[in-house]
C-alpha cells in the first residue's frame, strides 16, 4: 500500500514536470522575455541564462545528493550506514559555506558590472540621431508624445527600428509602470517625478507593452502597442499624424486625463511642447509657502 | 455632524459575489453559536479558551483562527484563479475589476497576517516553552493579549466583507492609490486597522517570546545546547522586535494622510511616495524571514528525529540564522529596482540579496547530512520536506535571479514574481507549519494523526503546486502582470491560466485530505493514544513529559547538561531520580485579555468609519482594563508541592 501510493504520486509528479516542460516549448516563440526583439531586452535575457546556468553549479549536485540520500538511507536499506552520531564535518561544512559563497561573488560581479552597463538612465550609443518620447500614465492609459515631431497618441507608439528610443516618464496619476517586455524591462512612472529609460528595437512587428503596477479599476486595460517599423514609415506615419484633426493643448489634455479606461489607440498633433514638464511641475507646487524640491535620482 | 461617523446603510453590501460571501459568513458564525448553544458548551469554552492563559491553549486558538482564516484566504484563491481563466477576450469573467482587486488584496493580507502569522505563533505557542524546559512564557496574560488582538485585527478585517469594502490597492496598499484622492472609501482604513492592531499583537508576542527565551529557559541549556527551534525562534522574534515598529509607523503615517490632510505620502503638497515604499518593504522583507525561520527551525527537528540522527552542523545552523536575520534588514530595496534608484544603490542591494542565498543553501546541505547515513522514516512529514527542498531550491533560483536588477527589470510584478514568492511561500512557510502541525499534534491533543491520510496530502499538495504555479512562471515570461481582471485573448494566455486552476483544485483537494485527517484521527483516536508522551523516539525535552503536558507543564523542571539531552538521557536508560516537588506560582484565568482585544477591535472600527466618540470611549475602556490588570495584587495563585505530585502520580498512572 505504502509503496504503490509512492509510486503513484511520484509518477504524478514527474509527469507534472513533464507537463510543464511540454508547455514551456509549446509556447517558446510567444513567451515574450526570451524573445526579445530588441537591445536592451537580448542583454537581459543573455544575463537570465548566464545566471541560470551559474546556480545550476549548485542546484543540479544538490538535486541528485537529495534523490541518493532520500532512496539510500531510507527505513528498512539495512545495508546502508547508519550513524546516529555523526553530526559535523568541518572540511564538508566549509565546502557548502565557500561553494555558494564563490558563485554568489561571480554573481555579485555580474550584479555590479550590469548595473551600470544596464542602466536605463544611460542612453545607447549609436550613429542613429535618438528619438526622444515622453510618457504619461493616466487613468487608466498611456499617453506619448513626441515633443520634437510634434506628435501625441494615446496606447499607441510608432518607432523606427535601430534606433535608440529616450523615453522620459512621468505620470499624472498613482504609480504605473512602463513594461515591454519584447524591448525592455521595466520603469515605473511616479506623479511629480521623471524617470527615463532608453531602448533599441532590432526587429520590425508589433509589441505590446502594459503596466505593471496596480494603479485602480482600469489597470488591465492599460496595454498599448508598439509599432515598430522602417525609417521611411515611420517618418510617413509622423507626417499623417501632423496632419490629424486632433489637437493636444493643456485643454484637450485636461479632458484626455479624466479617467477612463480601455481606450482605443487615437493620434493627435501636437501644439503644447512644454506639456510633459508642465505636468511634472504641477505637482511641486509648494503648500506652506516655502518651495519644496523633489529630485529624482539621476543614476 | 452624523453620530455614526462615515457609516450608513449604503455600507452594506451590493453586489451578489460580496452578499454570498458575507451570508456564508454570518451563517458559519449562526451555526457557530448555534452549536456551542446546543452542545451547552459556553461555560467550557468560557473557563478554558477564552479566559485562559496557558500558552499550549493560546497556541491552539491560533491554530484555529488560521484555519478558519486560510479557508476564506483559499476561496479568495478560488475567485481569482476562475476570473482569470474566464476573464479573456470580450468576456470581462465573474466580478468586477474593482472587486477583483479587493479579492486580491484580501488574499495577501488574510494569507499573510492571519494564517501564516498565525500559524507561526501558533506552533512557537504549542511548543517553544516545552522545548525550553518551562512553565509558560514570561508575560503569560501578555501573551493572552497578543492572542485577542491578533483575534481582533482579524474581526475586523472580516467586518470589512459585510459593513463597507477593503482597500483594492494590494496587500501593501502603495501610496497614491491608498491617499484619499485615489482611495476615497474606507477600505484602506480597515486595512490600516486590522493591520495596526495585530501587528501590535505580534510586537507584544515578540517580547514576550524573547524573554522567555533568554529568562526562563531550565538549567544547564546553555545557548549552544538550545533545539535549534529555539534559535529560529529566538532569531524571528529579534526581528519582530526590530521590524514591527515600523510597520506600525508607517501604518500611522498614512492614516494622518488619509484623515487629517497631512502629506507624508502624498503625491503633491511635499509628499514623497517613495518613502512609504522604502518604509513598508523595510518591515516587510524582515516579515518574510519572520515567517520562514520557524518553519526552518521546525525543519531541523522534524529531520533528525525522522532520520534518527544528531542534526548535521549545529554551529552552522545557527551562525545562519543570525546571517539571515542581519541580512534581512539590508535588502530591503530588491522590492523596487525599478523605481529608477542609482546605479550603486541597485547593485548594493542586487548583492546583499544574493548573499542571504549562501546561509539559506548552507541550511539545506546540513539537513540533506542530517538525512546522510541515517535511517530515514518515510511518512507524511518528511514527503511534505523532500517537497520542500525541491520547490524552495527552485523557488530561490528564481529569487538569485530577481536578484540581478537587471534581470528584475523584466520579471518585476509579473506573474513570475507572484509564482515566486507563493513557491518560497508555500513551501517554505506552509508546509513547514503543515509539519510543525503533525509533529507536534500528539503532544498537545495526546493522540497521533493518521499518516496516510498525511501522505496523500502531502503527495497531492506537491502536485497541485506544480500545476498551479508552473503556468505562473511561464506567463510571468510572456509578459502577464500580477492583478490582471482581463486580458486580451490575442496574448495566448488563457489555457495556462487554465491549467493553473487545476492546480487550485488539486490543491483543494489535498486541504481535504488534511481535514479528513483531522476529523478521521479524531474519530479513531483510541487508536492512536499516546501514552508515552514520545510517540516519535524524540530528542527534545517537550517529549520528557506526558502528552498533553500538565496545565503547569513539569511537575520538576528539567535540568539539561547536552544538546539532544532527552535523546542522551534515553540512550544511558532514563534516570528517574528523586522528585521533590515544590510549589508553583499559576497565573489565574481572566478574561481581561479578551476585553482588552474586544475594545480594540472596536476603537479599530471606529477608526475606520471616524466615529470619534466611540474612538475616544473605546481607547478609554483599553486603558481602564490595562489599569485594572496592573493593580489586581492577586493576579496568580500557588498550586501547591502536594497538588502537584497528585495530578503528577496521575499523569504517570495513565502511562
Amino acid at each position: 500500500m505504502k509503496k504503490t501510493l509512492r509510486f503513484i504520486f511520484i509518477t504524478l509528479i514527474l509527469l507534472c514536470v513533464a507537463v510543464f516542460g511540454t508547455m514551456f516549448l509549446l509556447h517558446g516563440k510567444n513567451i515574450a522575455v526570451l524573445n526579445p526583439k530588441g537591445l536592451i531586452a537580448s542583454k537581459e535575457k543573455g544575463l537570465i541564462i548566464t545566471v541560470c546556468l551559474l546556480i545550476s553549479i549548485v542546484v543540479v549536485p544538490l538535486f541528485f545528493l537529495t534523490i541518493f540520500t532520500a532512496y539510500k538511507y531510507r527505513e528498512g536499506n539495512d545495508g546502508a550506514n547508519y550513524s546516529p552520531e555523526w553530526d559535523s564535518d568541518p572540511l564538508l561544512e566549509i565546502i557548502w559555506w565557500a561553494i555558494p559563497a564563490a558563485i554568489i561573488l561571480v554573481l555579485s560581479l555580474i550584479v555590479w558590472h550590469t548595473s551600470s552597463t544596464l542602466n536605463y538612465y544611460k542612453p545607447i550609443k549609436s550613429k542613429v540621431p535618438p528619438i526622444t518620447i515622453q510618457v504619461i500614465s493616466l487613468d487608466w492609459k498611456w499617453l506619448f508624445i513626441y515633443p520634437k515631431e510634434k506628435v501625441a497618441s494615446v496606447n499607441f507608439i510608432e518607432i523606427p527600428q535601430n534606433t535608440p528610443i529616450d523615453f522620459e516618464l512621468t505620470s499624472d496619476t498613482v504609480m504605473n509602470a512602463f513594461w515591454i517586455p519584447n524591448l525592455a524591462g521595466q520603469i515605473m512612472t511616479m506623479p511629480g517625478m521623471e524617470t527615463k529609460i532608453h531602448i533599441l528595437a532590432y526587429n520590425k512587428g508589433t509589441y505590446y507593452g502594459v503596466s505593471s503596477n496596480i494603479s485602480g479599476s482600469g489597470f488591465a486595460g492599460m496595454r498599448f502597442a508598439v509599432q515598430v517599423s522602417s525609417l521611411k514609415n515611420f517618418n510617413k506615419w509622423i507626417e499623417s499624424a501632423n496632419r490629424s484633426s486632433n489637437i493636444l493643448t493643456m485643454t484637450s489634455y485636461k479632458k484626455l486625463a479624466k479617467p477612463s479606461s480601455y481606450n482605443h489607440k487615437k493620434i493627435y498633433s501636437l501644439k503644447d511642447t512644454g506639456l510633459f514638464n508642465a505636468i511634472v511641475e504641477n505637482y511641486m507646487v509648494p503648500v506652506f509657502g516655502g518651495p519644496i524640491m523633489l529630485t529624482d535620482s539621476k543614476g | 455632524m452624523n453620530i455614526l461617523g462615515k457609516l450608513s446603510i449604503n455600507a452594506l453590501p451590493h453586489d451578489m459575489v460580496t452578499l454570498g460571501g458575507a451570508m456564508m459568513m454570518i451563517v458559519a458564525i449562526i451555526f457557530g453559536i448555534f452549536y456551542v448553544t446546543y452542545t451547552k458548551r459556553w461555560s467550557w469554552l468560557w473557563k478554558e479558551w477564552i479566559t485562559t492563559t496557558d500558552h499550549k491553549k493560546i497556541g491552539v486558538m491560533y491554530i484555529f483562527v488560521s484555519i478558519i482564516m486560510g479557508i476564506r484566504g483559499f476561496a479568495d484563491v478560488v475567485l481569482l484563479r476562475t476570473q482569470q481563466a474566464t476573464s479573456v477576450g470580450a468576456s470581462h469573467g465573474i466580478v468586477s475589476a474593482n472587486h477583483f482587486q479587493q479579492i486580491f488584496s484580501a488574499h495577501g493580507v488574510i494569507m499573510i497576517f492571519f494564517v501564516a502569522m498565525g500559524f507561526l505563533f501558533g506552533i512557537v505557542n504549542l511548543v517553544l516553552p516545552l522545548q525550553i524546559g518551562s512553565r509558560d512564557v514570561a508575560f503569560p496574560f501578555l501573551n493572552a493579549t497578543s492572542f485577542w488582538l491578533f483575534a481582533a485585527g482579524m474581526v475586523l478585517m472580516n467586518a470589512s466583507l459585510i459593513i463597507g469594502n477593503f482597500t483594492y490597492a494590494g496587500w501593501l496598499s502603495y501610496p497614491p492609490l491608498s491617499e484619499l484622492k485615489y482611495s476615497p472609501g474606507v477600505g484602506v482604513d480597515y486595512w490600516i486597522w486590522s493591520l495596526q492592531i495585530a501587528g501590535l499583537g505580534s510586537l507584544f508576542s515578540g517580547i514576550n517570546f524573547l524573554v522567555t527565551i533568554i529568562k526562563l529557559r531550565c538549567k544547564g541549556m546553555a545557548l549552544m545546547k538550545m533545539p535549534l527551534f529555539t534559535w529560529s525562534v529566538f532569531g524571528t522574534m529579534s526581528l519582530v522586535i526590530l521590524a514591527f515598529p515600523i510597520l506600525t509607523v508607517t501604518l500611522a503615517l498614512l492614516y494622518l494622510d488619509r484623515t487629517i490632510g497631512t502629506h507624508f505620502f502624498t503625491a503633491s503638497g511635499g509628499g514623497n511616495m517613495m518613502m512609504y515604499v522604502n518604509l513598508i518593504w523595510s518591515w516587510g522583507h524582515p516579515e518574510v524571514y519572520i515567517l520562514v525561520l520557524p518553519a526552518f527551525g521546525i525543519f531541523s527537528e522534524v529531520v533528525s528525529v525522522f532520520s534518527r540522527k544528531r542534526l548535521f552542523g549545529y554551529r552552522s545552523m545557527v551562525l545562519a540564522i543570525w546571517a539571515i536575520v542581519f541580512l534581512s534588514f539590508i535588502v530591503w530595496l530588491h522590492h523596487f529596482f525599478t523605481m529608477g534608484a542609482g546605479v550603486d544603490v541597485n547593485a548594493f542591494f542586487g548583492m546583499m540579496t544574493m548573499i542571504i542565498a549562501v546561509p539559506t543553501g548552507v541550511k539545506i546541505f546540513n539537513w540533506l547530512f542530517t538525512m546522510f547515513r541515517g535511517r530515514i522514516k518515510f511518512n507524511a512529514s518528511m514527503i511534505f520536506f523532500l517537497g520542500f527542498i525541491f520547490l524552495f531550491t527552485l523557488g530561490g533560483v528564481a529569487g538569485v535571479m530577481m536578484a540581478v536588477p537587471a534581470i528584475d527589470y523584466q520579471l518585476h510584478n509579473s506573474l513570475f514574481l507572484v509564482a515566486h514568492f507563493h513557491t518560497m511561500i508555500v513551501s517554505g512557510v506552509l508546509f513547514g507549519d503543515f509539519i510543525g502541525v503533525m509533529y507536534w499534534f500528539p503532544k498537545i491533543f495526546g493522540f497521533k494523526l493518521i499518516d496516510v491520510y498525511g501522505r496523500v496530502a502531502a503527495y497531492l499538495w506537491i502536485i497541485g503546486f506544480v500545476v498551479a504555479f508552473g503556468p505562473l512562471y511561464i506567463l510571468g515570461l510572456m509578459g502577464a502582470t500580477r492583478r490582471l481582471d482581463h486580458y486580451p485573448a490575442y496574448t495566448g494566455w488563457q489555457p495556462l491560466f487554465i491549467v493553473a486552476g487545476v492546480g487550485v483544485f488539486i490543491i483543494a483537494l489535498a486541504v481535504l485530505f488534511q481535514f479528513i485527517q483531522l476529523i478521521v484521527s479524531y474519530r479513531k483516536r483510541n487508536d492512536n493514544i499516546d501514552i508515552t508522551g514520545d510517540p516519535w523516539d524524540g530528542r527534545t525535552l517537550e517529549w520528557s513529559t506526558s502528552s498533553p503536558p500538565p496545565f503547569f507543564n513539569f511537575a520538576i523542571l528539567p535540568e539539561v547538561s547536552n544538546r539532544d539531552d532527552f535523546w542522551e538521557k534515553k540512550q544511558r536508560g532514563l534516570n528517574s531520580n528523586n522528585k521533590e516537588y515544590t510549589d508553583i506560582e499559576i497565573v489565574k484565568n481572566t478574561p481581561i485579555a479578551m476585553y482588552i482585544g474586544s475594545a480594540a477591535c472596536l476603537f479599530g472600527f471606529s477608526a475606520v468609519w471616524h466615529i470619534w466618540w466611540l474612538l475616544i470611549l473605546s481607547l478609554i475602556a483599553v486603558i481602564v482594563f490595562i489599569m485594572i490588570r496592573t493593580t489586581d495584587e492577586e493576579t496568580e495563585y500557588i498550586l501547591t508541592a502536594s497538588k502537584v505530585a497528585e495530578i503528577d502520580k496521575k499523569v504517570q498512572w495513565k502511562i
